[in-house]
């Protein structure tokens, strides 16, 4: 037993460890080359426009869920017009970044640690590299960008669809005033929760692409090897959103003063 | 010029590489012969810097790569091409962006200088008008074209090979050979090739080195290696099994 968790230690530290190595070639990477306009606009095509669907439908069934959910019990005490304000703070600040940042890790982390994994296990990785190109260079940072850059604006995409979804739901089927409940969703939503989403979600897209190009660049030999990489990469990228939420939660009250 | 000195390289506790140590002069064609799983594959690797050796020095053109990290290794694998044993062609890219990705990245040359520059690596593999197709679209000895189009389109001073001729049939290997032997005569290129396949050796070498153990065994000219006196080499070349395998599977 001993033995067992020995192992296990040693091999969770041995593999932080190259994970921080990863993310300081990519940090060296980032400050000192150019990235590829045409591979950038490649990664966002697959990662951002590709995404929109399963990102769209999640938002706005997430959007209308909470608002049934939270009527039924403001209902109780005559809080109807609140049902809106709560959907809203939740969707910016929680909700829309968490679910968003889990949706893009099953369909774009999976699909970064399998294609990788694949190039890996096939030598494509070491064609690139005796080709003298750095596979960090060309492979990881363009996808990394692209998701950095397309989380936040999925997340925003997202929370507008979850609001708008839930206010139709609220004023057509619930029959919840609609002018108190604009009303009370526009006084109790400050900028800063959306602030919060959308930093959440910056983060969020640099562990999604980090754990998915890590996992599939060290995976190991045959489709077992990439069929574990890619399983790893999301469960490892989700259970790394859900942790680092609550802490960024804490930090991020703080720092905005909210 | 490539040297390599007592060159080690062991995967957990099994000994790949023991030791060993050869030189390869400029313009020269090698074959390095053994069994399989023997390490020929991993000493070309560690000859163009894919993987660290845990003792030993590689020296290319009188610069000792073994120490280099990656960053340093890009700028000497502008020298080598090497045509890996799958051909390693990019899935997601076509004939041409494959055979021209070293060039495309290079900035100094227009698209119509690249797309000059691939049809002519494509004519010197004999594989005109396939730049448009996938590589899934290939056969297994069209892809090793593709591959090593790829690897000389750059002109390297030296060229690997992994393998070249294994999985193909005996009129695409003898193809193959060919071609290999006009791109080492036209390009007057350093060439290392790793084979077992005894009859291209033959051809191709203009020495030949056979790794056993770890280690070179025996080195010479093609009709030295073919009538050495060696038992290790003779049951090589005659491809007879050792006796003791003999013992194991009986």
């Amino acid at each position: 037993m001993n033995r067992f968790i020995e192992k296990w230690l040693v091999d969770s530290l041995r593999g932080l460890g190259q994970l921080a190595l990863f993310a300081g070639e990519i940090a060296r990477s980032l400050v000192s080359q150019r990235v590829s306009g045409g591979d950038l606009l490649r990664q966002l095509y697959f990662i951002g426009v590709k995404s929109q669907s399963v990102v769209l439908v999640t938002g706005a069934f997430t959007g209308m869920v909470l608002c049934a959910q939270t009527f039924f019990q403001f209902h109780k005490v005559k809080m109807d017009t609140a049902t809106l304000a709560v959907v809203s703070v939740s969707m910016c600040s929680e909700l829309g970044p968490v679910l968003t940042g889990l949706m893009v890790a099953g369909r774009v982390g999976a699909a970064m640690a399998a294609e990788l994994g694949t190039m890996r296990v096939t030598e494509q990785i070491d064609a690139l590299r005796t080709l003298a190109a750095h596979p960090v260079d060309y492979l990881v940072v363009p996808r990394l960008l692209a998701t950095v850059l397309a989380l936040p604006l999925l997340t925003a995409e997202s929370i507008t669809l979850g609001i708008g979804a839930a206010h139709v739901l609220g004023t057509v089927l619930l029959k919840i005033d609609p002018a108190y409940s604009w009303t009370h969703m526009l006084k109790y939503t400050d900028v800063t929760d959306a602030l919060m989403g959308i930093i959440k979600a910056l983060i969020f897209g640099a562990l999604v692409a980090v754990i998915g190009c890590f996992k599939g660049m060290s995976c190991r030999e045959g489709a077992e090897g990439v069929g574990n990489a890619t399983t790893q990469a999301v469960v490892f990228a989700s259970i790394s959103i859900l942790i680092s939420n609550f802490f960024l939660t804490l930090l991020l009250t703080r720092l905005l003063n909210l | 010029m490539i040297q390599v000195r007592d060159l080690k390289k062991s995967f957990g506790s099994n000994r790949v590489l023991d030791g060993a140590s050869f030189e390869v002069q400029t313009g020269e064609a090698i074959v390095i012969i053994g069994r399989s799983g023997g390490g020929k594959s991993i000493l070309l690797k560690l000859l163009i810097g894919l993987i660290q050796p845990d003792a030993g020095e590689v020296w290319i053109e009188g610069e000792p790569i073994s120490q280099m990290n990656e960053r340093q290794l890009l700028e000497v694998r502008r020298k080598f091409g090497m045509l890996f044993q799958g051909a390693a062609l990019f899935d997601s890219m076509s004939v041409a962006e494959n055979v021209s990705f070293g060039l495309r990245r290079e900035k100094n040359l227009t698209a119509g200088e690249i797309a000059k520059r691939v049809e002519e690596a494509l004519d010197m593999v004999e594989l005109g008008g396939v730049q448009a197709k996938k590589p899934a679209e290939l056969s297994g000895g069209m892809r090793k074209r593709v591959g090593l189009a790829r690897a000389i389109i750059y002109r390297p001073q030296i060229v690997l090979y992994d393998e070249p001729t294994t999985g193909l049939d005996p009129v695409v290997a003898d193809s193959i050979d060919r071609l290999l032997l006009r791109v080492c005569e036209r390009l007057k290129v350093t060439t290392v090739v790793v084979t077992h396949d005894m009859r291209s050796a033959r051809r191709i070498g203009q020495r030949i080195l056979m790794l056993h153990e770890g280690r070179i065994h025996a080195a010479g000219t093609p009709d030295e290696i073919f009538e050495s006196s060696d038992p290790v080499v003779r049951h090589f070349v005659d491809g007879i099994a050792a006796e003791k395998e003999f013992a194991f599977q009986t």
